[in-house]
């Protein structure tokens, strides 16, 4: 009877993203966003080159890669942060290149930072309330006359609320950002990135830095994005993490992407492991006599 | 003996001189660009000089009424925010401080050179424009007032109107301040990319504020001017500190603090002045002239600051808990 359902910590992977093989640039069934031939120089180094990519809608998707991989860039050039030297891409079918940052998050594709940007001399509240879209009061001659905007400014505190309670932070609303832990910070940038009811959310390493107690509750919050019908696509380095909680990982690696698949396949990738560990990390160069004798023979030479 | 009465009462009159209002005004723009946007604007006083010379050229030369005038000073002003921020705002908060400060100077030099002495009179100012202003004043000719407030028709008139602008433009910054579009900008103080990344267009929202605080800088350029004459002397960078000065004694981003500061401020400096220049007549103080005793009172104000921001750095009205996160 009860040995059917599924355990709250076990999340319920999606699965059947992809049309044909799980290679880089692979179709999927339903992507929510499109990128193609995406490429971002700074002086001679080719931070992100991406031939194309795909990313599924209503899932999970991990962006792993080393450190220097391209990951953040990639992030900054698909929200607006960053112009690229060549490429287009689309969101929901509408092309996104070229967007200023504030116009790409109007349409419902909100980021986090990897540096937390919490606004410290703001309330919990007032951090939340900026998060709200189409606020009749943020234009500055209806400012002026609380009629206009008081009504949807109390409509927007209700919901505020109740994400705030849902991110255990209700009690700290009227405290200012600035007093939360680093932990509680990472919680407030992603419940006012839910206050625009966005439907791509795309977090930039949300698990820097948060000890492991809070990591599990983080890690409830990133599927329960899943649960009510967004896509998220997050950064990330631990692959514990990416394994439980990923449906789809996308690996990159000196601004490529070099893999793409199922969490648990994708991790058994020759390219990926070539990508983490080098590419003659199998291969043990201490057990090599004729380079041991040669290296020993240049240490006494250099001894004398 | 020193007359402590003629002190007091002349630095009580500072109180509500119109030149406390002007400053109080100024600073109060300053609060909406510093205080609440982050903008480090150091062209206050350029934006009260295009105040100034808006107002006395257009009536000097071109026979505009009283509110035409003004209108030609705050679209001069309007114009002037728009030329600094269009190619500053993009950039990091330190370039809009270099641009202003350099813009503040070149408009004040413009206004200096003998090339168009016919129109700004040069270095010797303009006078002569108060006519069209005066001649609104409701109130009969004679004395009013009490003890040192004592004025006549005209000073009264030029008070009210300026403690009036002031109290309005303090109503609507607090009125703006606390509606969304206030939490805008004060969220572009703490992080702009964080606001950029929640769908708000930050460098409209900066260049509104810098448009605002410019033309609140420029209207106190006009009551600056009317009780005495457009020199443009007076539009040196040191206005544009002292006005600093003025906001940070009262609280950056509160709305009473560059009101109560200008006053502070303006009643030190009074005391002080009147204070040395008697001590030095009643040899108290034997190894000073009377000429640096008039310069003396900068210093003794600039004590006087120092102690405030060191023991009350969040100024009079600020906020204590705030400076537990200043970074």
């Amino acid at each position: 009877m009860s040995n059917n359902t599924v355990p709250s910590n076990k999340p319920v992977k999606s699965t059947d993203l992809h049309i044909g093989e799980a290679e880089p640039g692979c179709k999927k069934r339903d992507p929510i966003l499109v990128a193609d031939g995406v490429s971002r120089t700074f002086g001679g180094l080719k931070a992100v080159d991406v031939d194309h990519v795909e990313i599924p809608r209503g899932a999970i998707t991990a962006l792993i890669g080393p450190n220097g991989a391209g990951k953040t860039t990639l992030f900054n050039l698909l929200t607006g942060f960053d112009k690229p030297d060549t490429g287009s891409w689309t969101f929901e079918g509408r092309p996104l290149s070229g967007m200023p940052a504030f116009k790409v998050a109007r349409m419902g594709q909100v980021r986090t930072f990897q540096l937390t940007k919490a606004l410290g001399l703001l309330t919990v509240m007032d951090n939340m309330l900026l998060g709200a879209k189409g606020q009749a009061g943020e234009n500055l001659f209806r400012a002026i006359f609380p009629f206009f905007w008081a009504k949807q400014e109390e409509a927007n505190r209700v919901q505020a609320l109740d994400i705030l309670e849902r991110f255990k932070l209700d009690t700290k609303k009227d405290d200012y950002a600035a007093s939360l832990s680093g932990g509680q910070r990472k919680l407030l940038e992603m419940a006012r990135a839910l206050m625009s009811e966005p439907s791509l959310v795309m977090l930039d390493e949300p698990m820097a830095g948060v000890n492991p107690a809070l990591t599990q509750s983080l890690l409830d919050h990133i599927l329960n994005l899943k649960a009510e019908g967004m896509t998220v696509l997050f950064v990330e380095h631990d692959m514990h993490m990416v394994r439980h909680i990923a449906d789809w990982v996308i690996v990159m690696a000196e601004g490529r992407v070099v893999a793409e698949g199922d969490p648990h396949e994708v991790m058994r990738n020759p390219a990926v492991i070539d990508a983490y560990l080098g590419q003659h990390h199998d291969e043990d160069l201490g057990e090599d006599p004729a380079a041991e004798t040669e290296r020993v023979e240049a240490i006494k030479e250099l001894l004398d | 003996m020193i007359d402590w009465g003629a002190i007091f009462s002349n630095a009580a009159v500072e109180l509500i001189s119109p030149t406390t209002a002007a400053y109080a005004l100024a600073a109060l723009g300053l609060a909406i660009h510093f205080g609440y946007t982050g903008l480090l604007n150091f062209g206050q006083a350029g934006f009260m000089a295009l105040g100034a010379y808006g107002f006395a050229i257009s009536t000097l030369s071109f026979g505009f009424p009283v509110w035409g005038a003004v209108l030609v000073g705050v679209g001069a002003s309007v114009v002037f925010a728009l030329v600094l921020g269009i190619p500053t705002l993009r950039l990091r908060a330190d370039y809009l401080a270099i641009v202003t400060i350099a813009a503040a100077e070149i408009v004040r030099l413009l206004f200096t050179t003998n090339t168009f002495q016919s129109i700004t009179g040069s270095a010797n100012g303009l006078s002569g424009y108060k006519g069209g202003f005066a001649g609104l004043n409701p109130i009969p000719e004679g004395r009013y007032g009490f003890g040192p407030f004592e004025y006549n028709e005209y000073d009264w008139w030029l008070r009210i109107v300026a403690w009036s602008i002031v109290a309005l433009a303090c109503l609507f910054t607090w009125q703006i301040m606390r509606s969304p579009w206030g939490r805008v900008i004060k969220g572009i103080r703490e992080d702009e990319d964080a606001v950029r990344a929640l769908g708000k267009n930050v460098y409209s929202y900066k260049m509104q504020s810098l448009i605002l605080g410019g033309v609140f800088g420029t209207i106190a350029g006009m009551i600056f001017v009317l009780p005495r004459a457009v020199v443009p002397s007076n539009y040196q960078t040191s206005l544009t500190f002292f006005i600093y000065a003025i906001l940070l004694l009262g609280g950056a981003s509160t709305i009473l603090g560059p009101v109560i500061g200008s006053m502070v401020f303006w009643v030190l400096l009074s005391f002080f002045s009147g204070f040395i220049a008697r001590a030095v007549e009643a040899g108290w103080i034997p190894f000073i002239t009377s000429i640096q005793a008039g310069q003396l009172r900068f210093i003794l104000v600039g004590v006087a600051i120092m102690l405030i921001v060191i023991f009350r750095p969040q100024g009079i009205f600020g906020n204590k808990k705030e400076l537990a996160f200043v970074k």
